[in-house]
């Protein structure tokens, strides 16, 4: 069964410029989409994976990528709502390219569906109270 | 039948819709001749009033109005309904706040001078430490949008939103000096505890009806209606519809100067219209402002007001402000002023205005007019289009506003006044003018 799942992966600096992504396919046989990637000099890579294969060959692959040295995070924990600022206004709505967000008609109230989100951050700045916070 | 009476009322109200104390008397006359003559159920504010010290007074919000109002029919609702709660939150950039700091010792004149709270400046033009801080103003090393778009992660209203919350900010004065304020620097911590006098006062507050806002362009624009996709991507828009204090009166009937309101958690009042009011607009056959209308200037006792009502708020590319939380009881003095409260959504029309190009430009053109209802229904159709919409005002905290100030007066903890003078109405012939330049002669 190939579930997609998003995963934040953090590269010391060491790693920066092994093969490790490579192996991902090679050994484990996962497709792999990048939704995000960024390397800081002389600190550390940030890589934003969608990741779909076997599930029993996604969580050795999880393994090896902690084994080697790499931080790996599920993608959900990376933006989070300040549920104590956000104010339900409802700017972040239309922003969001994946609809994560969705307004209850009923109460007007706005849901953040984390699991749909691809830490593009698009909301970040568009919430006028700053309600969105990166959390890496 | 009962048509034919609100229309003779609002024949009357119009002779005396000037601003005059003397006048509203005149008003209030006229209501009483209508119920000596036992033609339609009137109410007095004091009436009203001794209801609510009573724990009597039967209390609704705007919204629930709209229910009640379509099971019972307007009149027995009107006469079962003694107050109608309104409630609206939203970035409104005509706020500030005004202090006396208390004075130093020796002493320091701050006119003439710099203030900067947390290093936003204030307003110093004024007696020796009396300031005003703006919303939209923000510190001088701010980048602004020297970085396109820039964040204005801090400014004024994000000041006034931790003063509220007990926090001390940095205040530094510097000043020029003189014989009796001989004092050229202080720099201290400071709260609102520590202030003489910490007054919210804002100038614009509580449009009635505001623009959509979409972008006609090819780029991405980002305005104080938030972030607009191109080529229609998304259309904002900010009003609480059917819950907005002047969508529930639209002629002024009830709400005037002196208007006693929740403003930022505590109670306020309407001090005068607000700046660029603008009652002369297009409205429906109900009274329905169809464009951007009326508006409230408000004042508040500061230390009495809460960070969950006042939140600063930064627009990226355009800039600071504060969502504010105001909410205006709605006393029920006739049928026909109930019938105004019970308005829906479906009702209520907005124009739509291309903000990429029409509205920098200051071109008349309106794309078109929808509905609140189209609004929160969460797409609208323009040119042909799918546009998904987004609020920039919460109605849900709007709900929990008009239902805060409906919890006060149940508990009589909030009492109705007599507004001292009305708004100027839809026949004053006061519009929002926009500028003439005149240019320098040589």
């Amino acid at each position: 069964m190939a579930k997609a799942r998003k995963v934040v992966l953090r590269f010391p600096h060491r790693l920066v410029d092994k093969p490790i992504i490579y192996r991902l396919v090679k050994d484990y046989d996962l497709q792999f989409n990048i939704l995000k990637a960024s390397i800081t000099p002389e600190e550390e890579g940030l890589l934003v994976l969608e990741l779909s294969g076997k599930k029993k060959n996604y969580e050795e692959a999880i393994s090896f990528l902690t084994g080697a040295g790499v931080e790996t995070q599920l993608l959900a924990q990376d933006v989070l709502r300040n549920e104590g600022r956000c104010t339900h206004c409802g700017a972040c709505v239309t922003q969001c390219p994946v609809n994560a967000f969705r307004v209850d008609l009923a109460t007007r109230q706005v849901e953040f569906i984390e699991t749909r989100c691809i830490a593009c951050e698009l909301c970040i700045k568009a919430c006028p109270v700053r309600a969105m916070e990166v959390h890496l | 039948m009962e048509n034919s009476e609100t229309l003779s009322l609002r024949g009357s109200y119009n002779r005396v819709d000037k601003p005059s104390a003397l006048k509203i008397f005149c008003k209030f006359d006229i209501i009483h001749i209508f119920l000596a003559a036992g033609r339609m159920m009137s109410k007095t504010i004091a009436e009203i009033n001794e209801k609510i010290a009573k724990g009597q007074a039967v209390v609704v919000t705007a919204e629930e109005v709209i229910d009640l109002a379509r099971k019972k029919g307007v009149a027995k609702t009107a006469k079962e309904v003694d107050v109608v709660t309104t409630g609206t939150f939203g970035p409104m950039c005509s706020s500030g706040a005004y202090f006396n700091l208390g004075h130093s010792k020796p002493r320091i004149k701050a006119g003439g001078g710099t203030v900067y709270l947390n290093g936003v400046p204030a307003y110093t033009g004024l007696a020796a430490v009396d300031i005003f801080l703006g919303a939209t103003a923000i510190p001088n090393e701010d980048p602004r949008n020297r970085s396109h778009p820039g964040e204005f992660s801090y400014g004024g209203g994000h000041v006034i939103e931790e003063l509220v919350s007990g926090k001390d900010v940095k205040l530094v004065i510097t000043a020029y000096g003189t014989d009796c304020y001989p004092r050229r620097k202080v720099e201290t911590w400071i709260n609102l505890d520590n202030m003489n006098e910490a007054v919210l006062f804002n100038m614009r507050n509580a449009y009635q009806n505001y623009n959509v806002a979409v972008n006609l362009g090819d780029h991405t624009v980002y305005t104080y209606m938030g972030v607009l996709k191109p080529r229609l991507g998304n259309a904002n828009y900010s009003t609480s519809g059917q819950l907005s204090p002047l969508f529930n009166d639209p002629y002024y009937k009830t709400i005037g100067i002196g208007t006693r309101i929740f403003l930022g958690g505590g109670a306020g009042y309407i001090t005068w219209q607000g700046t660029q009011h603008n009652p002369s607009v297009p409205r429906t056959n109900k009274g329905v402002a169809t464009r951007p209308g009326g508006t409230l200037a408000v004042i508040g006792d500061m230390k009495q007001m809460s960070p969950r009502w006042l939140v600063g708020s930064s627009f990226i590319g355009y800039g600071a402000t504060l969502t504010v939380g105001i909410g205006v009881p709605i006393p029920i003095l006739s049928d026909e002023i109930l019938n105004y409260t019970a308005v829906t959504d479906e009702e209520l029309l907005a124009p739509i205005i291309d903000y990429f190009e029409g509205y920098p430009q200051r071109s008349p053109d309106v794309l078109g007019e929808v509905s609140y209802a189209q609004l929160k229904s969460g797409k609208i159709r323009v040119k042909g289009k799918d546009v998904p919409t987004a609020s920039l005002s919460s109605y849900s905290r709007a709900v929990e506003i008009a239902n805060i100030l409906k919890d006060w007066i149940q508990k009589g903890e909030f009492y109705l006044t007599d507004p001292v003078a009305p708004l100027p109405g839809a026949d004053s012939g006061a519009t929002c003018k926009p500028m003439q330049e005149r240019p320098f002669e040589e």
